[in-house]
């Protein structure tokens, strides 16, 4: 009975592999903005944001203490007047390309946006020809 | 059309398979580094946080001397690990301070109190502001400054015994 007892304690007791601090969230970390103008940009903004701790999340789906914190930049810096180009310019400069979902154009990522078009001049060169062709013959 | 065209879809397939076999067997990296290594350090200021320790400024790191800058916190369990390590620096001369990240005074004095305490000063920075500033994405990480405030070097993650010699050699290059 006492044994069951203990093992009945210690599955009630709280997890503690997830470390996590005792202070409370930043204060702009789960309350918006009162301009509902700036929350939208700040929302916007929030969403092409990496967390930096959870990696595959957007800080504004992220419950990571780092995230909420990282809201509460982008809020505090929204409603001091900044814009979203210069928080995100801020972060890129810190963190790198990585931080942002929405890596800005250059040498890496130029194939990306680049062979599509290759892709489709070359499928469109291709129909071209067949299509002549089969004319041609008929 | 010439024959040998029709194996160039095939050719670029089997490419981009075999880049896309490589790269997926490459260890991954999930680190993210600071880009503010090179970079002077970002100005701010902290206060104390336990009594009887300062609390910490970017001042503090143009005395003409390197230091190490720990990102730390009494929440984090790499950080008792590293602990240890951070002491043998201490004895072997060099200066730490620490940067405690969303911590109470409480917590903070009883993790120097369990683990030992190499710190000189100590901020407190309940908002991540200067963890964000710095690039840096979690705790522990440690920060090599050399006298005249630019960020020389980063190890992210707790140290290692054997991370302490290149630790100490990253802080000599700094002098």
């Amino acid at each position: 009975m006492k044994g069951m007892l203990l093992i009945t304690a210690l599955l009630l007791a709280p997890v503690a592999a997830l470390a996590d601090s005792n202070l409370p969230p930043a204060h702009y970390a789960y309350v918006q903005l009162p301009d509902p103008k700036q929350e939208a940009a700040a929302k916007a903004l929030m969403a092409e944001l990496r967390c930096l701790v959870c990696q595959g999340q957007s800080i504004a789906d992220s419950d990571a203490e780092l995230a909420g914190d990282m809201r509460a930049l982008v809020r505090e810096r929204i409603a001091r007047g900044e814009t979203p180009k210069q928080i995100r310019a801020w972060l890129i400069q810190r963190y790198g390309d990585y931080v942002t979902y929405d890596p800005p154009f250059d040498a890496a990522t130029a194939p990306l946006w680049i062979a599509p078009l290759v892709l489709l001049g070359a499928g469109i060169w291709l129909a071209r020809r067949s299509f002549k062709r089969r004319r041609k013959a008929a | 059309m010439k024959r040998w065209l029709l194996w160039v879809p095939l050719v670029l397939f089997v490419a981009a398979t075999a880049v896309a076999i490589y790269a997926l067997r490459q260890p991954q990296d999930r680190l993210i580094r600071s880009r503010m290594v090179g970079q002077p350090l970002p100005a701010f200021d902290l206060p104390a946080l336990v009594p009887g320790k300062p609390g910490l400024s970017s001042r503090d790191f143009t005395t003409g001397k390197p230091k190490l800058l720990n990102v730390m916190a009494s929440w984090c369990v790499p950080c008792i690990a590293e602990a240890p390590q951070l002491m043998r620096l201490r004895q072997a001369g060099v200066e730490v301070d620490a940067i405690a990240i969303r911590d109470t005074p409480e917590d903070a004095q009883t993790f120097l109190t369990r683990n030992g305490d190499p710190y000189l000063r100590m901020g407190s920075d309940t908002k991540s502001a200067v963890q964000l500033a710095l690039g840096s994405s979690g705790v522990p990480e440690t920060f090599v400054v050399d006298g005249h405030g630019k960020i020389v070097g980063q190890h992210i993650g707790d140290i290692h015994d054997d991370d302490v010699e290149a630790l100490l050699a990253a802080l000599a290059r700094a002098r």
